[in-house]
């Protein structure tokens, strides 16, 4: 049966080039890069060179790159150690539509004695610039907006936060995991002080993160130990894990110009093909501001959890932000930010393509899904 | 993914008796869009009284589709005492067990199957009513069912009685009253509760602000969460006549209105006597 995942905003196929150039460091390279030796030499200049090459894909200073083991460390690390940097009581603001990595910490601080706001988005999951300028204006906060969204791929336009932000004398962090390799990302030209990265969602492996860090940021280490990452970050290299996010970044790089407008197309095709062949079906989240691989699409009257096994047993791989698939019973705390209606929220699947991505699969699930919809649908009392 | 047994893919890959049982005996329906879950079961008897055809619809997950597809197997060819007597490990257990989060799903087939049976015995409707103290208003389950859950299946954490009612899996606010409730049905086993208490007279002016007051406390903001709010109109005696707005004007779905919700907060905090009239804008 053939095999199609559209889960990557999930996780990533890991790339052959980037396990390639990983093996050596299991194998021959495995010194420490803190040591005063040749086997720790050696290795040194390729997490330098890691390094670089992410920092090219940002356009930022190699220096300014932190790697970290995940992104929900890069996230935390961010809104909290900036907040810690601050003072005792700091204003944060932040969205309703974080990923918890952010929203998580963010309300952890609140119940630490700092002060926190949570942004709404409107129907199309945009957000409200106004209410961040006012947000913003009772002084310098710590405030941590997403570029992109992980369910709906919503693409906030950070340009212009940075610029709200910054004019406040506030501290900008994004959590860009969803955007970096998706999007071209230039932190020369937009003013963002930290930006979080996670390597399995651009086909690097899971367990390795990173934290752009402006210079001149005041930010509190996350944890505390060596002098590793300049000490901004305490433990021993993850040196194969770098190497491979290091070499997934220069394949971003190197295909996002030619790739993101291509899956583009194989999305809308998608979407376009799911909204007429499958009735009472809407999509979910600003179409025109949207990440290139992402279609969040509500089949109304049917539940999310149910979509998915049965195109699993397809061999197809999709997400849903379903109340059974949530991790609580209630839809995502996303879909209902937008006040998406229950009739829809329920059933809301999300498809996100990657540079492996083509049209065959397309076909394949364009194919296979009505059928099911409308299977589902015919157990259901609402139809 | 879900550790689900093979009968349970097997009823939600190949569900049997889907649709509705043309002029049904018994009708049941519980749940609905809001919570995610809904079933709707019809059944037929013989001549001899007894459940000779039993059919479902049901909006929900696998786990909620192959409960359902479970217990109109289960039930057919029973009497109605017997199908009465079934209880929700039953039908779990005619699955070879659900994922212990998902025990609700084999709470709802339950639930159904007793409104049906209560529809074809005393004709009322056929529908769930919320009946007595709201406790989570998030998917609007009451006092009485929280109780029943944890009488039948012997629950002693919050957290099992949100897998089997999914009482308190919302906003949690809740989860205090659901201990107290566990620590209430525990200490019943042991003796009879204490007498509740006297309720007291108070003036219109009184009753006014304690409506407001409990309107901005309780109520308000559980609406807000879900972009919706509402506004008092009125209070005429014990008519007590409110507006909905945003998102909870447009709700038409839930099996109990956003009124009943009101209303069950307002008797538990104002006074056990008052109406709830909803003015459509």
């Amino acid at each position: 049966m053939r095999q199609v995942y559209l889960d990557n905003n999930a996780t990533t196929r890991v790339a052959p080039e980037v396990v390639e150039a990983m093996l050596p460091f299991f194998q021959d390279l495995w010194g420490n890069p803190s040591s005063m030796h040749g086997f720790g030499g050696r290795v040194a200049r390729y997490v330098d060179e890691a390094r670089g090459r992410l920092a090219d894909l940002l356009h930022a200073d190699p220096s300014e790159i932190v790697f970290t083991s995940c992104g929900t460390e890069s996230d935390n690390m961010a809104v909290r150690g900036a907040a810690e940097a601050a003072g005792p009581a700091v204003r944060i603001i932040t969205t309703r539509v974080e990923h918890v990595a952010v929203l998580s910490p963010c309300r952890h601080l609140k119940e630490h004695g700092h002060e926190l706001t949570e942004l709404n988005v409107d129907a199309e999951g945009r957000l409200d610039l106004d209410a961040l300028r006012e947000a913003v204006a009772g002084g310098p906060a710590v405030v941590s907006i997403m570029w992109a969204n992980n369910e709906t791929g919503v693409v906030f336009p950070l340009s212009e936060i940075a610029g709200i932000v910054k004019a406040a004398g506030g501290v900008l962090h994004a959590d860009a995991v969803q955007a970096v390799g998706k999007l071209p990302i230039d932190v020369s030209r937009v003013p963002v002080d930290m930006l979080s990265i996670s390597g399995h969602k651009l086909h690097a492996p899971k367990g390795i993160g990173a934290l752009y860090v402006r210079r001149g940021t005041k930010l509190k280490p996350f944890l505390l130990g060596g002098h590793q990452e300049n000490g901004r970050r305490g433990g021993t290299e993850n040196v194969p894990y770098i190497v491979g996010l290091g070499r997934a970044a220069e394949l971003a790089a190197h295909t996002i110009d030619t790739e993101m407008p291509r899956v583009a197309g194989l999305r809308d095709r998608l979407e376009e093909g799911l909204l007429k062949t499958c009735p009472d079906t809407r999509v979910n989240g600003d179409r025109r501001h949207r990440l290139p691989n992402t279609t969040n699409i509500s089949f109304q009257y049917v539940e999310g959890e149910a979509i998915l096994y049965h195109l699993s047993d397809a061999g197809i791989a999709a997400s849903s932000g379903s109340a059974c698939t949530s991790g609580s019973l209630e839809p995502s705390h996303v879909i209902r930010a937008m006040g998406v209606p229950f009739t829809a929220a329920h059933g809301s699947t999300r498809f996100s393509l990657s540079r492996y991505t083509d049209e065959a699969d397309i076909a394949y699930v364009l194919e296979q899904t009505p059928p099911i919809i409308e299977r589902l649908r015919a157990l259901s009392p609402f139809v | 993914m879900w550790n689900y047994t093979d009968t349970v893919l097997d009823h939600f890959r190949n569900p049997r008796n889907v649709g509705v049982v043309e002029n049904p005996d018994g009708v049941g329906e519980v749940g609905s869009l809001a919570c995610g879950d809904a079933l709707k079961l019809t059944f037929k008897l013989d001549d001899e009284g007894r459940i000779a055809d039993a059919r479902f619809k049901t909006f929900g997950c696998a786990s909620a589709i192959a409960s359902s597809s479970a217990l109109t197997e289960m039930i057919k060819g029973m009497t109605l005492d017997e199908a009465g007597a079934v209880t929700n490990q039953d039908i779990a257990d005619y699955l070879g067990g659900l994922p212990e989060q998902k025990m609700h799903c084999s709470v709802m087939g339950r639930e159904a199957l007793e409104v049906a049976i209560a529809n074809y015995r005393t004709g009322e409707s056929g529908k769930k009513i919320l009946e007595g103290k709201v406790v989570c208003t998030c998917f609007g389950i009451t006092e009485e069912e929280i109780r029943r859950v944890v009488r039948d299946n012997n629950l002693t954490t919050v957290e099992q009685v949100t897998n089997y009612s999914k009482a308190g899996g919302g906003c949690g606010k809740c989860k205090p009253d659901i201990a107290r409730i566990i620590d209430s049905v525990q200490a019943e086993n042991r003796q009879s509760e204490a007498p509740a208490a006297q309720p007291h007279r108070m003036t219109v002016l009184q009753k006014i602000r304690l409506i407001e007051e409990t309107i901005n406390r309780e109520i308000r903001p559980m609406l807000k969460k879900d972009g919706g709010d509402l506004e008092l109109v009125d209070v005429d005696g014990n008519r007590v006549i409110i507006s909905f707005r945003g998102m909870c004007a447009r709700c038409q779905v839930a099996p109990f209105t956003m009124k009943d919700v009101v209303e069950a907060k307002l008797r538990e905090f104002v006074s056990d006597e008052l109406r709830v009239e909803e003015e459509k804008p």
